[in-house]
């Protein structure tokens, strides 16, 4: 058994569980994004960012850091929310989210987030990209402009469906994600048309065809219901 | 008490969060007990007055005549409010801002003389629609497309109150 402190409680863990996952079972809320349940912890979106206090304060990502013993993690302080909420913003200004014409509204992540974290408005320059629309695909579209890069979609069709359909391509502010290194969704060889990818997709950047303005609900908890049915190793 | 002295506007948007703060229906007559609507698109002045309280902003930035407005509005204006997600985070006006201005301009009137490419008896479109807080200060925020009536009254009656924040929660959420 490991004996941390989470806020300020004392509490125990087993060896290998993450900051997030203890935090969890204590009843301590830590916002996420780029995690999902079924899913390997990435701990590249920074939503999910805490202190430990006897580190110096130094920031680690809850979803991808291991616990250890007599660790002070500070999960919830104004400076934590003012850090969330900038990498929120950053979100927002780097692609096109337009939420009152998008077929996730209401059913959103990011949507959510703003809210959890008092985002009253930008205060970063948009970027406003040019990206295109891919609706090559008979099952589901593809729009890079409501993107959040948080490889959801990679890790799901990786891991979870074997495909490896999905992939990053690009660096820094020119990564996106794309099916089968490049090129029309429609014409990739290796989607099995499984649909895990728009299930895991936080946001209305893989939905299903034909949805109109908020008509698409997802069930991102599919996946860890799919994994958890599966036998370990 | 003398009544608060109140101007709405209206730059690019649709006008769904005018029509959204008729919505107050009754609440309005309670309203008019607090406030003097002294210019808005519902009221016949042509002048944007001096010594304005609170300025509602609805749309993004649009023209240069928006762009005009707004930093004398600012200038007159205690507390101006971006009123709706256009004025907000440029919503649906700013899905124009990826394209070239003139490419925007000639897919709806085609070639020839095109009103708002220069200046003239159309104002001259900006290249890009933006939020207001990108331009000017902002001093207060109202989520939504369009902001419901509710919303709107909390804000309204937080921001009376002198009570701050003025909205939290689910009151933040676009779309």
């Amino acid at each position: 058994m490991i004996h941390l402190e989470i806020d300020g409680r004392e509490v125990t863990a087993r060896p290998g569980q993450t900051i997030l996952e203890v935090a969890e079972e204590a009843g301590v809320r830590i916002p996420t994004l780029c995690y999902l349940s079924g899913l390997s912890p990435r701990g590249s979106c920074r939503i999910c960012l805490v202190e430990v206090a006897n580190w110096n304060g130094k920031l680690v990502p809850a979803c991808a850091t291991p616990v250890q013993e007599g660790m002070r993690v500070v999960a919830t302080s104004p400076r934590l929310t003012e850090l969330r909420r900038r990498v929120l913003e950053l979100l927002f200004a780097e692609r096109n989210h337009i939420c009152a014409i998008c077929v996730s509204n209401g059913h959103c992540e990011l949507q959510d987030l703003a809210c959890e974290l008092g985002l009253e408005a930008v205060r970063v320059p948009y970027r406003f990209p040019g990206l295109t629309l891919d609706a090559s695909h008979g099952k589901f579209v593809y729009d890079p402009n409501r993107c959040v890069l948080c490889g959801r979609c990679v890790r799901a069709c990786s891991e979870v469906e074997g495909a490896m359909t999905w992939g990053f391509s690009g660096r820094g502010i020119h990564t996106t994600v794309e099916p089968d290194l490049g090129g029309p969704w429609g014409s990739s060889e290796t989607c099995t048309e499984c649909g895990k990818c728009v299930q895991a997709c936080p946001v209305g950047a893989l939905v299903e065809r034909g949805k109109a303005t908020a008509e698409q609900e997802k069930e991102p908890q599919l996946l860890a219901q799919i994994t958890e049915r599966r036998p370990r190793a | 008490m003398p009544k608060v002295k109140v101007a709405t506007i209206w730059f690019s948007g649709c006008s769904g969060c005018h029509m959204s703060f008729l919505d107050l229906d009754e609440r309005l007559v309670e309203l008019a007990q607090k406030v003097d609507i002294v210019y808005s698109p519902v009221v016949d002045i042509k002048e944007f007055p001096d010594g304005v309280d609170l300025t509602l902003v609805e749309g993004a930035v649009g023209n240069s005549e928006h762009w005009e407005l707004l930093r004398e509005i600012r200038e007159r204006t205690k507390l101006l409010v971006a009123f709706g997600d256009c004025a907000v985070t440029g919503n649906v006006p700013s899905m124009r801002n990826p394209l070239p201005r003139e490419e925007v301009l000639r897919s709806v009137y085609g070639e020839g003389e095109v009103p708002g490419l220069e200046e003239g008896e159309v104002p001259k479109l900006l290249p890009q629609a933006l939020p207001l807080s990108m331009l000017v200060p902002v001093d207060g925020f109202i989520h939504g497309c369009p902001p419901p009536a509710d919303r709107i009254w909390r804000f309204l009656q937080r921001l009376l109150a002198g009570e701050s924040p003025l909205l939290v929660g689910e009151d933040l959420r676009f779309g």
